[in-house]
């Protein structure tokens, strides 16, 4: 500390500035140093020897106001403090900082309500083909939803949650994304599978739960999960896979890979304790991951309004330093166009990004919900019917010669037939062995699930009739 | 008393005992180089040689950076980096949920909670999140690189949230192993184990040990295997089953009671999800009685689960019932420590004093807690007794 003491006054600042553990300076203080004029370093007038007492004391440095800068009057007598985290100015005046801000944080779209480009609107351009790709597999994913729900209604499947609503939400963000980029789904991005590859026959596997899920029968349906296509397994735990992102994408970092992890939640997903976790962590870890809130307004029968007092979810970004943007997430542009670009500041500056996507959730909850129950059938019919996402992007798609009615009717009649094939055969494929129910708990079974795989085949043997017998013993 | 467990420590196995010699780390002890090393030494040597020999290997947690607040993670960070050795926000559920994120990608996640009290935070990731990530995804994915490391148990002035011991959740949790080592040797190898098992591992750490305990510990990379419990000390009349520092207790019973003629067969149980059911079973069967100690409450604490598995197994072949000495059904308290702690005069159930007696002599056992005050002032030694009758 001494050694410091003789050196340039500057530099004993900076020892007390505290930086953070990856050698970045704070950004608080990053904000503070531009706004500080040029003058030089404060005048100490004493100096205890005690490096603790040095760091405690509140140093006031009092800059004169002959300097060059004559624009900024309110830099005449400011009082700086140094704290633990860098300098503040400070007060005399006892202020508030207002709970939001005057208007609420604008909403970036590229597409009007009728799927015309607004003017002066900037966006990622997509190909034709990335444009007509990203438009039927909107189409195919809606299609799938619908067979899916009514599949569920007649008992053919346990349970179904739609992603309708949220369609350019999915297809968009993943159209943006490379196949590197690791995923960690909640539950309502199926679309982002559909659009690395997912068939529409691995989807009827996994909700169907046969010897072909690759999950082998072991959760409910629309729990997907692909190895090959970097989709972790779906958890229906809310934002536990937040903190798991984060760790996911400092994987990357540490690899030097060119890939990020994206995380999908919902506005209800803002509320738990791991979305917190996981957005301090990131920050602080400077991690490349992708934070997509697809704000559909409800968390089942919570609306936002008993979720939270915020500016929605975009304004808790700089809660904890990390860049947002808000988007609509029923513009399949805009959403392309702003996962693009999150994408690329994450790889490139090692930075968690946060996009609240506002949306609306058509459908129900899933299959065990009816909204009926707690919102008006307009108020669903109206966002299905004015702000439909497949609407508007079609309207565009079809502006540049790309899409026709032809298109659209031969698209989906094929995907009804295939869809309907793909239930026809996983529902007549039989279910993963017993011997599934307990491999994988570990990478070996130990000795005590291979003794209760004894028992429970033993009492099969004694009691057929009690189990059911489309699983293969 | 650290050399008493050191000599019981090095305790072998007689070949061709029932549970056959696995001592892979008493056979190093002879012949390797070693050095006479406490508890947090020990795992700090462990950290180093994993780190060492595995480049994606983390190591992570509150105050980890500067070498931890136990002294653990000494040089760790100078040696491996701070983008491998860092100190995270005071966030147990983000420490837990970013180790298991890493460990998906393949990594080696070791991470550190600062104290088990502090834990349950992280208990829904370890539950739902690294506990079932490979059996929900079909093996598609897994965690086994997480090993979530933590000291736990009494200190003798930790009072509610700096004596816990929590192991029992954990127990009930199918998904992931928990161990805990009963010295530092045992810790060495059992960490390097538990970090190179592909499972999740919470590894518990005697927190009362970290200075206490010293022993001559191997130099070189060992392992001890997991889910094998050791007979660290052979007997003939009864079979007490424990784990971590209750060890060193439990040792000082089976000195005192041999004085009085009882020869006690000890376990330690190392692992106790999945555990050796096989060892215990053998050991109960040859001696007719168990007793089974831990510091955590007695309602529900994992001495339950042992207790009803020999039940089933051994029923035939007991002469008294199943006891268990263990800490209180009261939260860990401070001043009352000594009366709370397994050490309690205990008399055993009645069932027991009526079995019919083996060599027709009366069983006592003793138990002994040696309290030390830890930290600057020089150790305090207060010992209390306590005796359980068995017929």
């Amino acid at each position: 500390m001494a050694q410091h003491l003789k050196s340039s006054k500057s530099t004993f600042l900076n020892v007390l500035r505290h930086s953070l553990a990856f050698g970045s300076p704070s950004h608080a203080s990053r904000h503070l140093r531009q706004k500080l004029p040029h003058g030089g370093p404060p005048s100490i007038k004493k100096v205890s020897p005690n490096p603790l007492t040095r760091l405690c004391n509140t140093m006031v440095d009092t800059l004169s106001s002959s300097h060059e800068d004559t624009n900024n009057e309110s830099f005449t007598n400011i009082q700086v403090m140094d704290f633990p985290g860098g300098k503040v100015s400070f007060t005399p005046e006892i202020h508030f900082i207002s709970e939001s801000n005057e208007e609420r944080v604008p909403c970036y779209r590229v597409l009007d309500d009728n799927g015309q480009q607004l003017p002066n609107s900037q966006f990622v351009p997509v190909s034709k083909e990335i444009a007509v790709k990203m438009y039927s597999d909107m189409v195919t994913l809606q299609m799938m939803d619908n067979i899916f729900y009514e599949a569920q209604r007649q008992g053919r499947l346990s349970f179904y949650a739609t992603a309708y609503g949220e369609e350019a939400i999915n297809i968009a963000s993943a159209a943006a994304l490379s196949p590197d980029d690791v995923i960690f789904p909640q539950y309502r991005e199926p679309g982002v599978l559909l659009w690395r590859g997912f068939t529409l026959q691995e989807f009827a596997n996994q909700c169907f739960g046969n010897k072909s899920d690759y999950g082998k029968g072991r959760q409910m349906p629309v729990h997907y999960g692909s190895n090959k296509l970097n989709y972790f397994t779906v958890s229906a735990t809310i934002a536990t896979q937040l903190p798991n992102a984060v760790g996911a994408a400092y994987s990357l970092k540490m690899d030097g890979k060119d890939a990020c992890a994206v995380t999908f939640f919902g506005d209800g997903g803002s509320s738990e304790g791991d979305f917190h976790a996981a957005m301090n962590f990131a920050a602080v870890m400077e991690a490349p991951v992708l934070f997509i809130c697809r704000n559909n307004g409800w968390a089942i029968s919570t609306p936002t309004s008993d979720q939270f007092r915020s500016d929605g979810v975009v304004v808790k970004g700089r809660a904890y330093g990390i860049r947002s943007i808000r988007v609509d997430g029923n513009d399949a542009l805009a959403m392309y166009s702003a996962v693009h670009e999150a994408r690329e500041m994450a790889i490139r500056e090692h930075r968690p990004i946060l996009i609240e996507a506002l949306t609306y959730r058509v459908g129900h909850h899933s299959t065990s919900d009816d909204s009926t129950r707690y919102r008006s059938a307009d108020e669903i019919e109206w966002w299905n019917k004015a702000r439909n996402p497949l609407s508007r992007f079609r309207t565009w798609v079809e502006s540049n010669g790309w899409w026709s009615d032809e298109a659209e009717s031969d698209l989906r009649s094929r995907i009804k037939k295939e869809m309907l094939e793909a239930i026809r055969v996983a529902e007549k494929t039989e279910k993963p062995n017993l011997n599934h129910m307990f491999s994988d708990v570990y990478d070996v079974p130990p000795l005590n699930l291979r003794e209760q795989e004894l028992l429970v085949r033993q009492a099969i043997k004694s009691h057929p009739q009690d189990y059911p017998s489309d699983v293969p013993l | 008393m650290a050399s008493l467990l050191g000599r019981f420590c090095r305790k072998l196995v007689v070949p061709g005992s029932a549970h056959g010699s696995r001592m892979i780390s008493t056979t190093a002890c002879d012949s390797e180089a070693v050095k006479s090393l406490n508890l947090y030494s020990a795992i700090n040597q462990a950290l180093h040689i994993a780190l060492e020999t595995d480049p994606r290997s983390y190591v992570f947690g509150e105050d980890v950076g500067f070498g931890g607040v136990f002294r653990c993670t000494t040089g760790l960070a100078e040696r491996f980096g701070k983008n491998r050795v860092f100190n995270t926000p005071l966030c147990e559920q983000g420490i837990v949920g970013f180790g298991i994120g890493l460990a998906a990608m393949g990594n080696r996640a070791v991470v550190e909670i600062q104290f088990a009290d502090y834990i349950y935070p992280a208990f829904d990731q370890i539950v739902n999140e690294a506990a079932k990530f490979r059996y929900r995804s079909g093996n598609q994915f897994n965690c086994g690189g997480l090993t979530i490391r933590a000291p736990y148990g009494a200190v003798g002035h930790g009072g509610h949230y700096h004596s816990q011991s929590p192991e029992a959740f954990f127990c009930h949790v199918p998904g992931i192993k928990v161990v805990i080592p009963r010295s530092p040797r045992e810790a060495k190898g059992l960490l390097l184990s538990s970090i190179r098992d592909p499972n999740p591992v919470v590894f518990f750490e005697p927190k009362w040990l970290y200075r206490q305990a010293v022993e001559e510990v191997p130099e070189h990379d060992y392992m001890i295997p997991l889910s094998q419990a050791e007979v660290i000390r052979e007997g003939n009349d009864i079979t007490l089953v424990g784990w971590g520092a209750q060890l060193t207790v439990m040792e000082q019973a089976c000195l005192d009671a041999e004085k009085e003629g009882i020869s006690c067969e000890l376990i330690d149980l190392k692992t106790l999800l999945p555990w050796d059911k096989e060892t215990v079973e053998a050991s109960v069967k040859k001696t007719g009685r168990l007793l089974i100690s831990h510091e955590a409450p007695v309602t529900g604490g994992f001495g339950a689960e042992i207790s009803a598995t020999i039940l089933e197994r051994c029923f035939l072949k007991l002469e008294a019932p199943v006891s268990r000495v263990c800490g209180l059904d009261t939260p860990f308290p401070l001043v009352f420590e000594p009366f709370y702690m397994p050490t309690k005069n205990k008399a055993s159930s009645s069932s027991s004093l009526s079995s019919p007696l083996k060599k027709k002599h009366y069983l006592i056992m003793g138990l002994h807690v040696w309290c030390r005050y830890w930290m600057q002032s020089s150790p305090l030694l207060i010992t209390s007794h306590s005796i359980c009758f068995f017929r």
